[in-house]
Order: structure tokens, then C-alpha cells, then sequence
């Protein structure tokens, strides 16, 4: 894959820019993961009515440290029939491809590794990597949990690639590029405003990809006590863990990006408008995982082919036809009528598809 | 078929899975020996025994005095109900009268249980469901002021040991019944805010409506008994069927399901909730003064004979029988422990279901290990 740079005019030459870079975003991610660590157990406190962590340091804020350095000097376990090359290599396949989402992710104006012209197509590849660690690590452990934890896994990063996918290609319609930047650039309106369906779509397979509540089976500590990582210990453990969280903050950024307008607002500079939207998201995720039930997996699937996958293949459509018959409009005209069609197809929807209850043919 | 494609045979193959004894979601040590074909449940055996205590035995060691604290460690979540089904036993064995104030304390005592209980057994489920902690942690908030209540009248908030034979081992605080009404002018409001967060949830509707269906039929034959049963359409309650204590003085409503399902047994649950409430407002109403205790000797020799003393617990019907050989200790102490016969239909419920809806089904009957492994 040929890449192709922006100019390097930011912050110096071609190899200090990537030097810089590299070093920001792994900065920025773990600390992020260990901020949004402590976020969410905070904040899920808050909603159930519980403290959460609070005596190390003010407000607990470095609990996660704490952890961490407590997963560090922790005994690392292999099971005695499981695959010990896979197991190790696991956390790495997960982990990795979450750092390398960042390289396209634009901070602010110009402050992105790598400007590729395909950025949301390369993050969509990328992404998909993360599954195959997961399930190396289900695979490896010898454990029946995590078998069963890490096929939930595929089956479902199988099917929610493609609404995901689907929703995407609105954006890319609508910005006309695939770059971030350039998507960034084009949100005069921010894309949820135009992409209300999208987003929600975007944001139903994105939770399913990441396996957050309501779509948390490949770890559904109610089920298979932790899925995937039942016999990870250590660092080992933390890695994954990273990678989980690392994920979310991936897909908040991703959303941010895509349809909230990324870095741009008024008043605030912009790497600081660019952290608030991103934890606005965040804080979203962890509110609905406080809040519903888990899916079993054959609602899961249904969900994804009968719900997500037509709505997707009709948002498409009709973004579509909107820029082709109408591309003199101004864009603030489809926002009502985007809304519209939104709040019409999904309750469509609803009416012919129940999630089903009992059990669902297949 | 001329054709000469090889047929390609995929070869798959039933696995054995253990949920339990360890396991987040068997609440206590219980084991299921699961067969899955896929995710789907082909068969499963109970496995118990791990929480044996010998508890049966061990009571017929003891005065029967000595046994009530025995029987709080049965059913550890309804301890309160624990004790006065003991006691009720013993007091048909021996004839025993209970003064009127003891029996109205009794009831209170027996309904602030049931929604401790029942709080428990619906956060349990909810848990279950995948609703991460937030219902079972809003439930055990209230579950909590209960439990304070409990604390004010014997200084326990588990293992209460309050119930005796011929009444209660002291009368209530003066505080107790002012806090036990601001209680239940509160406790509504909480129930309506467990009913706002997920009783109509598309998720939880999906998940338990129609799962884990336990036929009436099935119910009845296996001898299932409290909620499990009246979810299933049996309007059979021990406190309406078999009126003990002082319950024929207080009116209240039987919830029933229609399908047995496992939404349903967390509906009557709710409802059972409401119902207690009610019955403990007409108690504190009807709450008389004098004794709390009736004079009954230290150690209590019945004649030689057998008695069968049961009560609607959180669970299900609870029945203690005892055998008398004239002595102090009994010569036999049976427990009928609901939540064990209930388990007996868990593996025709389970069959066919997917894996986490086993989970389900299994926290939809409520189990409480100490009870099933005596």
C-alpha cells in the first residue's frame, strides 16, 4: 500500500513528524485507557447508586495505575494444554491494530500521522484485526468459555462489519472523500445532523464490534464468566483489557470524527473540543451499558441481518439519491427530512421485526 | 446424484460443559453439567451436594430451642421465614398457643422478609440478564433499610434467630414501627423505579418472554411450589390454602402468570412485593399490645408424635417435620426445601434453550444453595 503523506509541515521534518507522532498516540491512548478506565467505573457508580474507586489518590483517579501495576507484577499462567505461542501472541494481535486506528485519526487540523486518502477504509481493516486476536486468545486457552466466547466473537465481528460498513459509506458520500481530514473539513453541518440513521446504525454495529452492553456476549460475565480472557492473567490479562478499552476509545474517536464533527467547535481550542466530544461518547457507551440488558447471540444476528443490514442498504439509498437529484440544496434542508425518514423507517421497522421473542428461527 | 463431489461431512460433536460449582451466575455452589450442541442445550445434570452441612442431622442433636439457629442458616436470605416455619412445627407438636401480639409480629417479621427476599431474587435475575449490576445494586439499596429494620428488633442482619416457640424473643423497639411506616411509604416508589427501568425493556422482553417455560402440568406433578408455581398459573399460596398465624385476617391478592415463563415468575415476583406491602400495612394497623412471648419451659418435651409445620416462604412452600420421641431434641427434623423441588423441573425447562438462556431459567427459580444442600 502506497503511502501517501500530507506535506510533513507540522511539527518538522518527515521522520521527526512520524517519530513525534508515534510516541503521542501511544501516550495518548494509554493514558486515555487508564482516564476512561477510571471514567467509566465512576460513572457507573454514580448510576447505581455505589461510589466506585475513590482512596487511591483524589477522586481515585489512580486506581487504574494502581491496577495496573498490580497486573505487572502478577504470575503470568498459561493453561497446560492450551497453545502457549497463540496465547502469548494474543493480547498483541488485539492490541496492536487498536494502537494503529490512531495513526489516521485527526486531533486536530493537520495533527494526524498519517493523512491517508483512504483513512475510514484502512480503520475498517484494521479494526477487523482486533478479532482475530480475541479469538486467538478464546482458541488458545483450552478453556470451553472461552471457545465459546470467541466464536460469539467472529460471528458477530462477521456480521456487524457490514451495517457498519454500510453506515460509513453515507459519510464518505456526503464529505466525498475517505480521508479523515477531509471528512473533518466537509462537517460544516455535523454528520449526525445529516446522518441521523447512520449514526445510529454506526453506532449499534460499532458497540457489537467492540463488544460493549447491550452486545458484551463475547464476555457475558453472567454466562461464560469472562469469555475470551477466563485464563488470561498478568499483563497478559491488562493487555487484553487495554485492547478493550483502547477499542472504545478507537470508536469514540471514529464517531467523533465521522459524525460530530471532530475537532471543530467555537470558542474552545480544538484538541480540547476534539477530547470533549470523544468522552461525550464514551460516556454514552458506559450509560447504556449501566442501563439494558445483554442480547443473546441469535438476537444478535438478527439484529444485525434483519435491523441494521436493510435500514443500512435504505440510508445508503436514499443519501444517495439526495446528493444526486438535489446537489444544489443547501445541506440544512435534509436535516429535517433526514430526521423524518429516520424516525419513520426505525418505527417501520419495530412494527414488522420484534427482536422475538421465545426462540427465533435461524 | 451423478455427480461425483465428494460429500464433505462435517464432523460435530456434542461437549460437555461445567457451569458451577464455581461459577458467577449459579448463586452459591451449585453445578450444572451441561451437554451443548453448539449453544444449545442438549442436556443438563444437576450436580449438589458441595454446601452439605448435615444440617438435618445436626438438629437432632440439639433441644428444640437450640435448632432455631440451625434454621437460619438454611435458607440464608429468608432467614426470618426459616424460623417461623420451625417454629410453627413445633408449636403444632407441642401445642403451643403464641400470644396475639407475637403472631402480628410474626407476620411483619415473615412480609419484610419476603421483599428483602424477593428484592434479591429479581436483582439476581436481572444480573442475570446482563443488566450489569445497576437493578441488583438499586434492590440491595432497599434491601439494606430491611435489613436495618431487622437490625433494630434483634441486633441481626442475616442470621436473625428472633422467632421462638410460643412467640418472638422480644418485643419490637419503640422505634421500630414509626421507621417500619416510613418504609412503606417509600418502598412503592422504589418498586415503581424498578418497573420504569426495565419492565418493558425490548431487551428483557425479548430475552425472558416465552423462555424456560415451565408447563402447568409439569409444575404441579413435580410439586413446585410459591412463585415458580403461581407463574405458571396455580394460584396456590400456603398463606391463603393454609391460612397459619394470623393470615386469614388480612386481605391480599395472589399473583399469577399465564405462560410459566420466565418473565413471568419475575412479574409475580414484583407483584408479591406490592402484596406484602399491603399485608404489612394492615398489620401495623391491627398490631395489638400485651405479651410476646407465651410461658413455655426451657426445654420444651413434646409428646410422642409427629408434626408437619409449613408457611408460604419467599421460595416456595417451607416445611419442617419433626418426629418426637417425648425427649428434648427431636427424634427426626425433615426439611421440605422449596427451592430443591423446584430445581427437579430446571433440566425439561432448560432443554433446547441456548446457553444464556439456561442462565436465565437457572436465576429465574431463585435458588438459594444453603437451602438445597442442607
Amino acid at each position: 500500500m502506497a503511502m501517501q503523506m500530507l506535506p510533513p509541515d507540522w511539527p518538522g521534518n518527515f521522520w521527526a513528524h512520524w517519530a513525534i507522532f508515534a510516541v503521542a498516540i501511544l501516550v495518548f491512548v494509554l493514558l486515555m485507557v487508564m482516564v476512561f478506565i477510571w471514567f467509566e467505573r465512576r460513572a457507573l457508580a454514580v448510576m447505581q447508586a455505589r461510589l466506585g474507586p475513590n482512596r487511591a489518590g483524589p477522586f481515585g483517579l489512580f486506581q487504574s495505575a494502581a491496577d495496573a501495576l498490580k497486573l505487572l507484577i502478577k504470575e503470568d499462567i498459561v493453561p497446560a494444554k492450551g497453545d502457549k505461542l497463540v496465547h502469548w501472541l494474543a493480547p498483541v494481535v488485539a492490541f496492536v491494530p487498536v494502537v494503529l486506528i490512531f495513526a489516521v485519526v485527526p486531533f486536530w487540523g493537520g495533527a494526524i500521522l498519517a493523512d491517508l486518502n483512504i483513512g475510514i477504509l484502512y480503520i475498517v481493516a484494521i479494526s477487523s484485526v482486533t478479532a482475530v486476536g480475541i479469538f486467538m486468545a478464546g482458541w488458545s486457552s483450552n478453556n470451553k468459555y472461552s471457545t465459546l466466547g470467541a466464536m460469539r466473537q467472529v460471528a458477530s465481528v462477521v456480521s456487524y462489519e457490514i451495517p457498519v460498513v454500510l453506515s460509513v459509506v453515507g459519510v464518505v458520500l456526503l464529505a466525498g472523500s475517505l480521508s479523515m481530514q477531509q471528512i473533518v473539513a466537509a462537517q460544516d453541518i455535523p454528520f449526525i445532523l445529516l446522518q441521523p440513521l447512520g449514526f445510529l446504525l454506526f453506532f449499534c454495529g460499532a458497540l457489537a464490534e467492540i463488544n460493549r452492553a447491550p452486545f458484551d456476549l463475547t464476555e457475558a460475565d453472567s454466562e461464560i464468566v469472562a469469555g475470551f480472557f477466563t485464563e488470561y492473567s498478568g499483563m497478559k490479562f491488562g493487555l487484553l483489557f487495554l485492547a478493550e478499552y483502547g477499542e472504545a476509545l478507537a470508536i469514540s474517536a471514529i464517531v467523533t470524527t465521522l459524525f460530530l464533527g471532530g475537532w471543530r467547535g467555537p470558542l474552545l481550542p480544538p484538541f480540547l473540543w476534539f477530547l470533549l466530544k470523544v468522552g461525550l461518547v464514551f460516556f454514552v457507551i458506559v450509560w447504556i451499558r449501566a442501563t439494558v440488558p445483554r442480547l443473546r447471540i441469535d438476537q444478535l444476528m438478527a439484529l444485525a441481518w434483519k435491523f441494521l443490514f436493510p435500514l443500512a442498504l435504505l440510508n445508503l439509498l436514499i443519501t444517495a439519491a439526495e446528493i444526486l437529484f438535489w446537489p444544489a440544496v443547501s445541506l440544512w434542508v435534509f436535516v429535517p427530512i433526514n430526521f423524518a425518514v429516520m424516525i419513520i423507517l426505525v418505527l417501520l421497522w419495530s412494527k414488522f421485526f420484534k427482536l422475538g421473542w421465545g426462540k427465533v428461527e435461524v | 446424484m451423478a455427480t461425483s463431489t465428494k460429500e464433505i461431512v462435517i464432523n460435530t460433536e456434542p461437549f460437555v460443559v461445567n457451569i458451577g460449582p464455581a461459577h458467577p451466575s449459579t448463586h452459591g455452589v451449585f453445578r450444572m453439567r451441561t451437554t451443548l450442541d453448539g449453544e444449545v442445550i442438549v442436556d443438563m445434570e444437576p450436580v449438589f451436594g458441595y454446601l452439605h452441612r448435615g444440617l438435618e442431622k445436626l438438629a437432632e442433636e440439639r433441644t428444640y430451642t437450640q435448632v432455631i439457629p440451625l434454621t437460619d442458616r438454611l435458607d440464608y436470605l429468608a432467614s426470618m421465614s426459616n424460623n417461623l416455619a420451625y417454629c410453627l412445627a413445633v408449636e403444632k407438636l407441642a401445642g403451643i398457643a403464641v400470644p396475639e401480639r407475637a403472631e402480628y409480629i410474626r407476620v411483619i417479621m415473615a412480609e419484610l422478609q419476603r421483599v428483602a427476599s424477593h428484592l434479591i431474587a429479581v436483582g439476581a435475575f436481572l444480573n442475570d440478564c446482563g443488566a450489569f449490576m445497576t437493578p441488583i445494586l438499586y434492590m440491595l439499596r432497599e434491601r439494606e433499610r430491611i435489613l436495618d429494620l431487622f437490625d433494630m428488633v434483634c441486633g441481626q442482619r442475616l442470621t436473625y434467630n428472633y422467632m421462638r416457640v410460643g412467640g418472638v424473643s422480644q418485643d419490637v423497639p419503640d422505634e421500630f414501627i414509626p421507621a417500619l411506616k416510613k418504609f412503606l411509604k417509600e418502598m412503592p416508589g422504589w418498586i415503581d423505579e424498578y418497573e420504569r427501568l426495565l419492565k418493558e425493556n425490548e431487551i428483557l422482553l425479548a430475552r425472558s418472554k416465552g423462555v424456560g417455560i415451565l408447563s402447568r402440568g409439569l409444575a404441579i406433578n413435580i410439586g413446585a411450589s410459591g412463585p415458580v408455581l403461581r407463574a405458571s398459573g396455580v394460584p396456590w399460596d400456603i398463606r391463603r390454602a393454609d391460612p397459619y398465624s394470623v393470615y386469614d385476617r388480612f386481605e391480599f391478592d395472589i399473583p399469577v402468570g399465564l405462560a410459566g415463563d420466565c418473565y413471568d415468575r419475575y412479574r409475580v415476583r414484583v407483584e408479591e412485593m406490592r402484596q406484602s406491602l399491603r399485608i404489612l400495612r394492615q398489620a401495623i394497623k391491627g398490631l395489638p399490645r400485651g405479651q410476646v412471648r407465651s410461658e413455655v419451659p426451657h426445654l420444651i418435651r413434646p409428646p410422642i408424635g409427629e408434626a408437619y409445620g409449613h408457611l408460604e416462604g419467599p421460595r416456595g412452600e417451607l416445611g419442617f417435620y419433626l418426629v418426637s420421641d417425648g425427649s428434648i431434641a427431636p427424634y427426626r427434623f425433615h426439611v421440605r426445601a422449596p427451592t430443591f423441588i423446584n430445581l427437579t423441573a430446571l433440566a425439561d425447562m432448560m432443554r433446547g434453550w441456548k446457553i444464556a438462556d439456561a442462565i436465565l431459567i437457572f436465576g429465574s427459580i431463585d435458588i438459594c444453595m444453603g437451602e438445597v444442600d442442607r
